[in-house]
């Protein structure tokens, strides 16, 4: 309700200060009979905006500042009548949230979350008198504020531009903020894992079953976090990937270039488009329901034993997936490549073969290298292939048809459903995406910097 | 030495041809695969578009079904309609008396059945009391072995002798009808495959699609305006140029990572929801936009800009006057483009939690739902035989969304490009 009357009142006020400023900016009393400095539009925006931004701020502050406030006076609730320590005191505070909000209910709480809930509930409830008031004299002063300064001769042009260019400024900064805040996100829960195992066990280790037991008298629930079979997985399942994605590309590339005919190149580069904007679950589907059964059944006719989730499987497919993204991306490198160089080498007679496989190919080489290495870093990080079709299992091995798992498929598994928070297991998926985000890093990077460093040499 | 030499060059000529082939080859490998792709989906999806269904004898009594009058719709919605479609049942098979054989019967019905009997009784509430006949949904098995999915014989069966004699009379009787299913299109999920629908995923797709466009046009926009024509060389610029390439290969599941701990953990924003998940697919789209407008800020003719400036226009003005709305194709392509990469995300969806079971279609984007992939995924992972067509003809209308989109995106820039011309 209140969260409703503000919204109201956050669009109602800008628009009405706008009007406001327009209507003034235009009465003969303002003019004085002399031409204002700034056309009426921009009073108007003038006056919304000095509405608008203090309520906008106001809110922000509010959002980040709330949670200290509240959230320690209601744990403290919780721990001086429980006087508990079991479980994640972020995980609590979100149970506690859901109960006053009527997500979850009532009945199955224990007496000592109630009680928090109560707390919150009152805490929250005066919280929402004082943000109400702080956002509407936020919203009233900026009012004031634009009003007094409005004349004929005041610069509300340049005023507003320079907050339209102080706009644009914070928006490009949004890139350097989701990037800050996924570094954060990630260092900050791994840091926690890091705490229970340590990095080398986690990065050296050969065994992973992410099971810790909830009862210490559990058997067979020890828990092992070496990444190992995981790092295996996802190479193993990459590199089957390349293997079929590479060669394909890249053919593709080089046939679509240099020697495809214009109607072949209409039909050839839309079905590669279409290859690249296929889901990626529509491909872990055909992955896990048509090319697993069919390779099950290929390798029994040869006597051997494949597993219904094989990493041949989800690899080739892929692979598939990937195919246009090396073609693409080497078409470019090819192309790049100075005519003079395939010129001089048709006139010495080559065949347009050799041309390309000893002069075009060479000379786009370190590009082609940059565009694999990109393209195995799309490898890597691919999810729901994985998911659909190379298992859980944690083998490690190197035969394409076993199930293996990967640093992507793990990280879902672990989090999708109920987590506990604060158990090894849940942050053992930060751990991994750390993992994954570095190492997908200085692929992109390395790839960059191969791509420009060549670039350069035919500048 | 002239026999060598004519040898050398057929030897080259076959060199040329084979790499020639190779070429060929791949073209046809990719584009094989993509036509077995479709035509596995096409072949096992199309059929999920219908529904075998029942013509049932229906005796509406107000008792049996725990109604009584107003029969406004919250008294229709409390009422039990089990037994009323029993009865209608057993009075079609008047021979039918053992328990464990009437049981049997009952289960060629769909737990629908019920509630087709209520949205009948909520639109025709003058009805009851009288006798109707009315088209019910077979349960998932009879509806897959009407469609020849499901073997009558073998191993794996799933019905017995007299359930197929039972179906067999209901054949010859023309009592089994095959149907448009509007639920699939219109519904929302459900755990039985019959009942199963793809309408609360497209809402919520739709919803989180909206949130994302909210965002991420805007700061896309204002964003590429600013590095192209605000920005400095200087060490923040790059910064933020490093950092939007940086974004852009930032593998999925990451992003899904951080919506989870910094959306949902510290601002708490509700779980499962389309306004989470625009908020991180904005992010994985912000890129793609901003690369697209930067491109088509970068192809306005510079002409353009010096005539506004020599008229007068101030920097901010002849941006916004003149260049933005000169590149806004350019944008709307990239921005197009980009929404549909993100209609086709998955991995982050699952991350905060939007593969929670939700049978409600969304209204807004603060209720808990699931999105189109997002559906597709719980159904490929289901057991239930029911649920593969279902899976595929689900993966039909994502692929009709993002065809439609590319369209979309292909006509505006074929529109632009002749005005240039």
């Amino acid at each position: 309700m209140t969260f409703i009357l503000l919204l109201l009142v956050f669009t109602v006020l800008p628009l009405s200060a706008g009007m406001l400023g327009w209507r003034r900016a235009n009465a003969p009393v303002f003019l004085q009979g002399r031409r204002p400095r700034s056309r009426a539009v921009y009073h108007g925006s003038y006056m919304a905006l000095w509405c608008v931004i203090p309520m906008l701020l106001v809110a922000l502050g509010w959002l980040v500042v709330e949670p200290f406030f509240i959230r320690p006076a209601v744990l403290q609730v919780l721990h001086s009548v429980a006087n508990q320590a079991v479980g994640h005191s972020a995980f609590q505070y979100l149970e506690i949230r859901n109960i006053a909000a009527g997500v979850l209910p009532e009945a199955n709480a224990s007496e000592a979350i109630m009680r928090a809930v109560e707390r919150y509930k009152s805490l929250s409830q005066s919280a929402s008198v004082v943000f109400s008031l702080l956002f509407l004299v936020a919203g009233s002063l900026g009012f004031y504020h634009a009003y007094k300064k409005l004349a004929v001769d005041f610069p509300a042009r340049e005023q507003v531009e320079k907050f339209v260019r102080i706009f644009l400024l914070v928006s490009s900064m949004v890139a350097i903020l989701a990037t800050l805040s996924i570094v954060l996100a990630l260092v900050v829960e791994a840091l926690r894992f890091f705490k229970h195992i340590p990095l080398l066990d986690f990065l050296l280790g050969m065994k992973w079953s992410p099971q810790v037991a909830i009862r210490a008298d559990q058997v067979g629930s020890s828990g092992a976090f070496g990444a190992i079979p995981l790092f295996v997985g996802t190479l193993l399942i990459a590199l089957i990937a390349m293997l079929v994605a590479v060669p394909v590309g890249l053919f593709s590339a080089i046939y679509l270039s240099e020697y495809a005919r214009p109607t072949v190149r209409t039909i050839a580069k839309p079905m590669l488009e279409i290859l690249a904007g296929i889901p990626t679950v529509v491909y872990g589907f055909f992955a896990a329901l048509t090319v697993a059964p069919l390779i099950v059944k290929a390798s029994a006719s040869v006597g051997l034993q494949a597993s219904s989730e094989s990493a041949l499987a989800a690899g080739l497919v892929m692979g598939v997936m990937i195919i246009p993204f090396i073609s693409s991306l080497s078409d470019d490198v090819i192309n790049a490549v100075p005519t003079s160089l395939r010129f001089g080498s048709l006139a010495m007679g080559a065949t347009r073969s050799e041309t390309i496989r000893k002069v075009l190919l060479p000379a786009a080489l370190p590009g082609i290298m940059g565009a694999i290495l990109l393209a195995v870093s799309r490898a890597i990080g691919e999810t729901m292939i994985v998911v659909m079709a190379a298992g859980l299992a944690a083998n490690l091995t190197a035969n394409p048809l076993e199930s293996v798992t990967t640093v992507t498929a793990q990280i879902v598994t672990i989090l999708v459903g109920d987590q506990e928070f604060d158990s090894p297991k849940t942050l053992s998926a930060f751990a991994l995406g750390l993992t994954l985000f570095c190492v997908t890093l200085t692929l992109n990077f390395l790839a960059l910097k191969i791509v420009r460093h060549y670039a350069e040499r035919y500048d | 030495m002239i026999m060598t030499n004519e040898k050398l060059i057929r030897k080259r000529n076959r060199a040329e041809k084979r790499f020639r082939a190779y070429g060929v080859l791949s073209l046809l490998a990719a584009g094989s695969v993509l036509l077995f792709l479709i035509y596995t989906i096409v072949s096992s999806g199309y059929s999920a578009f219908f529904r075998a269904s029942m013509l049932l004898d229906v005796q509406l009594d107000a008792a049996l079904m725990d109604v009584a009058p107003p029969y406004t719709q919250d008294v229709l919605l409390q009422g039990r309609y089990g037994t009323v479609v029993k009865q209608a049942l057993y009075a079609q098979f008047p021979d039918v008396v053992a328990r464990k054989d009437r049981r049997d019967l009952a289960r060629m019905l769909s737990p629908g059945a019920e509630q087709s009997v209520r949205d009948y009784l909520i639109d025709h509430p003058d009805r009851i009391g009288s006798r109707i006949s009315l088209e019910v949904p077979l349960s998932s098995d009879f509806d897959q072995l009407y469609k020849g999915y499901l073997p009558r014989s073998g191993d794996y069966v799933r019905f017995n002798e007299a359930q197929l004699q039972w179906y067999d009379r209901l054949q010859q009787e023309g009592r089994i009808h095959y149907r448009f299913n509007t639920q699939f299109l219109f519904g929302g999920d459900s755990r039985y495959p019959e009942l199963a629908g793809i309408g609360g995923a497209v809402m919520g797709s739709l919803f989180a699609l909206l949130v994302c466009f909210l965002l991420a046009f805007p700061l896309g926009i204002a964003a590429a305006t600013y590095l192209e024509e605000f920005a400095r060389d200087n060490h923040l610029t790059r910064i933020i140029e490093a950092n939007i390439n940086n974004l852009a290969a930032v593998p999925s599941v990451i992003f899904g990572l951080l919506g989870l701990a910094i959306f949902l953990n510290v601002f708490g924003l509700p779980r499962s929801t389309p306004l989470v998940g625009g908020m991180v697919l904005s992010l994985m789209t912000l890129p793609t936009i901003i690369i697209a407008t930067r491109a088509s800020i970068r192809a306005v003719s510079p002409g353009i800009r010096t005539a506004a400036l020599g008229m007068g226009a101030s920097p901010v003005q002849v941006v916004f006057h003149h260049v933005l709305p000169a590149a806004m194709p350019g944008t709307l392509t990239g921005t197009i483009i980009g929404l549909a990469q993100a209609l086709g995300e998955t991995a982050p969806l699952l991350m905060i939690g939007m593969v929670a079971f939700i049978a409600d279609i969304p209204s807004t984007p603060l209720d808990a739902s699931a999105a189109l992939p997002v559906q597709i995924f719980l159904w490929a992972e289901s057991a239930e035989r029911g649920f593969v067509e279902k899976t595929s003809a689900a993966i039909m209308v994502i692929m009709a969304f993002l065809i439609l989109m590319n369209l979309l995106a292909v006509i505006i820039r074929s529109k632009t490009q002749s005005k240039v011309e």
